[in-house]
């Protein structure tokens, strides 16, 4: 029962940063209808933010403390947002009519860009660098579990984005003019919503939560490189595709689930060595029995 | 390239292929040049690569990021069938063997691509992607765990019997066998699923059907291409058929233009080269290959060595 309930913490701090990261992908692919393959490089460029700019705020700041991460975060949030609609306006809006097959390459090709140019010894380099301890981390013991705090603040922090995001999407008149363009794109423009705005509004929205991933995600992990977020970003596009993509819901439970999947399956003795594999034997059983996701709206293909 | 065209180079690969294959033990001019014969030996098995990706992705326009997975199946399938058989075999029937080693990989990876290709049947465009990406991580994850393969440190002491005769008799073959196909009333129907699928089922034309025997086929030759691999390296690690192998073919394929087999073939060579020419340069490789990707996907999606486009305009979904 102890094993249950300390895999059951595990899996939802996991899970709960893949969410955050899903929400991206589903939030582009709703009004763009394609995968962002870069969008798991704005996660790492996140933490590397996060990493550079967490010695300046030292200056400034006691540094573990809530307030020092919390400037960190915001500022790190803020850059990537920047370069996600940097991206969309380089990269995907010249192509904006051109061909799906088109932009899923360009957008590989985005993402090794991003990967290898900062692999190189005159960006961050290839090494794993250790990440700064941004929160007093400590364990609390109950029981025989371990809860450490930092599993705790990831938990609140989601709660609360989702939150937040659920507001700006239901309740504000951006987030409204994205469900529009989302739903159609051309009659959302007739009704005089700025598509472009919309678009690269997303992309903000998108990255920014990205950022916070990364930061979380390199707060558990040992160390940050520019690979760090290959892993993460496939299973929370998997997690994205499981809950039905375009579906923002979706995205939160299907991030979820695949985080507790994985935790369990990796305390599982036998089957830990496989946990690489896990979240794509899932992402093909979604697809061939539910390929609408668990939350998504089967469609219809007009001809 | 039409059906005699095809026939045509098949004859010139072979004979090419033989004659170098000899001339390497025979001429002067091939003397202590192992070096340039291992990098011809690698630019073959890219052709096989290229062209087999070229039906999947350019022909039939099912865009697959799982190459390097089908490649690592026939790779360790034929290893491990000549390391198993070969101390029983005396040497002059070593060829046979080598033959049925790299058949048989060919055979296994064919195997899996008809288990990609099934499911996938329900998708396309990016979710394609993604599905055969996952396959090509899933085989590796599965070879990593392999004991009986080496697990993650490798399969060792792989024979060498890859020879220049082998690789370019394979690479004509495959070739061959791509335009052949592609060429035949029967592959007509590649063509029409890749561009506009609809319209093909609507002519009686069973989609299915195609991208299934595109995937087989293309699978086949890049275990065919693992096997000649594993017995050119002499050694094989699942680090080796990670995504970038698979970003590496697939760079190859819409450099030479999709379902351009000329293009493709001269893209293959090109790519395979320039690493060695750009030694000094190799930290910036990979970001030149992605600016490249880039930077074609908006000035010329058709490929840069296409002369007249058959498919004017862009890639399709």
């Amino acid at each position: 029962m102890d094993w249950f309930l300390q895999q059951l913490i595990n899996g939802l701090a996991l899970g709960s940063i893949y969410a955050l990261i899903a929400l991206g992908y589903t939030m582009v692919y709703g009004v763009l209808r394609f995968i962002n393959f870069a969008h798991s490089d704005v996660l790492m460029l996140g933490a590397f933010s996060a990493y550079y700019i967490a010695p300046a705020v030292q200056k400034l700041l006691p540094l573990p403390s809530f307030t020092g991460a919390m400037i960190v975060v915001l500022i790190s949030t803020l850059i990537c947002a920047g370069i996600g609609i940097l991206i969309e306006y380089l990269a995907y809006r010249p192509l904006r009519s051109r061909p799906k097959l088109t932009v899923l390459i360009t957008a590989i090709g985005v993402s090794l860009f991003i990967e290898f140019t900062c692999q190189h010894k005159s960006v961050f380099g290839a090494d794993t660098k250790p990440f700064p301890m941004l929160l007093p981390a400590s364990d609390f013991h109950l029981g025989g579990l371990v809860f450490s705090s930092n599993d705790i603040v990831v938990l609140i922090l989601t709660v609360l984005l989702l939150t937040a995001l659920w507001f700006v999407v239901q309740r504000t008149k951006m987030g409204t003019a994205m469900r529009a363009v989302s739903f159609n794109q051309q009659a959302a423009a007739l009704m005089g919503i700025n598509i472009n705005r919309i678009i690269s509004f997303t992309f903000g929205l998108g990255s920014a939560l990205a950022a916070v991933a990364g930061i979380l995600y390199a707060l558990k992990a040992p160390g940050i490189e520019p690979l760090m977020g290959v892993q993460p970003g496939i299973r929370a596009f998997i997690a994205a595709v499981l809950g039905g993509i375009g579906n923002l819901p979706g995205a939160a439970l299907g991030g979820i689930v695949i985080g507790l999947l994985e935790t369990f399956a990796g305390g599982i003795s036998g089957l830990s060595s496989y946990r690489d594999g896990i979240a794509f034997a899932i992402l093909i059983l979604i697809l061939l029995f539910k390929p609408a996701g668990l939350l998504g709206k089967a469609t219809v293909e007009k001809v | 390239m039409n059906n005699r065209g095809a026939k045509r180079w098949l004859m010139l690969g072979i004979a090419l292929a033989v004659v170098i294959s000899y001339g390497y033990e025979f001429l002067p001019v091939f003397k202590g040049k192992g070096y340039y014969l291992g990098i011809a030996i690698d630019c073959g098995i890219s052709i096989i690569l290229a062209v087999s990706l070229n039906l999947i992705n350019g022909h039939t326009g099912q865009f697959s990021l799982g190459h390097a997975g089908f490649m690592a199946v026939g790779g360790y399938a034929a290893a491990k069938f000549s390391l198993v058989f070969e101390p029983m075999v005396p040497d002059s029937l070593k060829p046979l063997l080598f033959l049925v080693a790299l058949v048989l990989g060919g055979c296994l990876a064919a195997l899996t691509g008809l288990g990609v290709g099934i499911p996938s049947l329900r998708l396309k465009g990016d979710y394609l992607a993604i599905v055969t990406l996952g396959f090509g991580e899933i085989i590796r994850v599965i070879v990593q765990n392999m004991d009986a393969v080496g697990a993650a440190s490798g399969l060792k002491g792989i024979p060498k019997w890859t020879t220049m005769g082998w690789t370019f008799a394979f690479a004509a073959v495959t070739v061959y066998a791509v335009s052949a196909l592609v060429n035949s009333t029967y592959g007509r129907g590649f063509i029409a699923v890749s561009d506009d699928e609809v319209a093909a089922t609507s002519m009686g034309i069973n989609p299915v059907r195609y991208k299934v025997t595109a995937f087989v086929t293309g699978a086949f030759f890049a275990g065919i291409a693992g096997g000649l691999y594993a017995h050119h390296k002499q050694f094989l690690s699942p680090t080796g058929f990670d995504f970038l192998k698979s970003i590496d073919i697939v760079v190859m394929v819409i450099l030479g233009g999709m379902g351009r087999t000329v293009g493709v073939i001269i893209a293959a060579v090109l790519l395979t080269l320039l690493p060695e020419f750009l030694r000094q340069f190799a930290d910036y490789r990979m970001i030149i290959y992605s600016l490249l990707i880039i930077a074609l996907m908006m000035a010329r999606p058709q490929g840069l060595f296409t002369l007249g486009a058959r498919k004017k305009g862009a890639a399709r979904v």
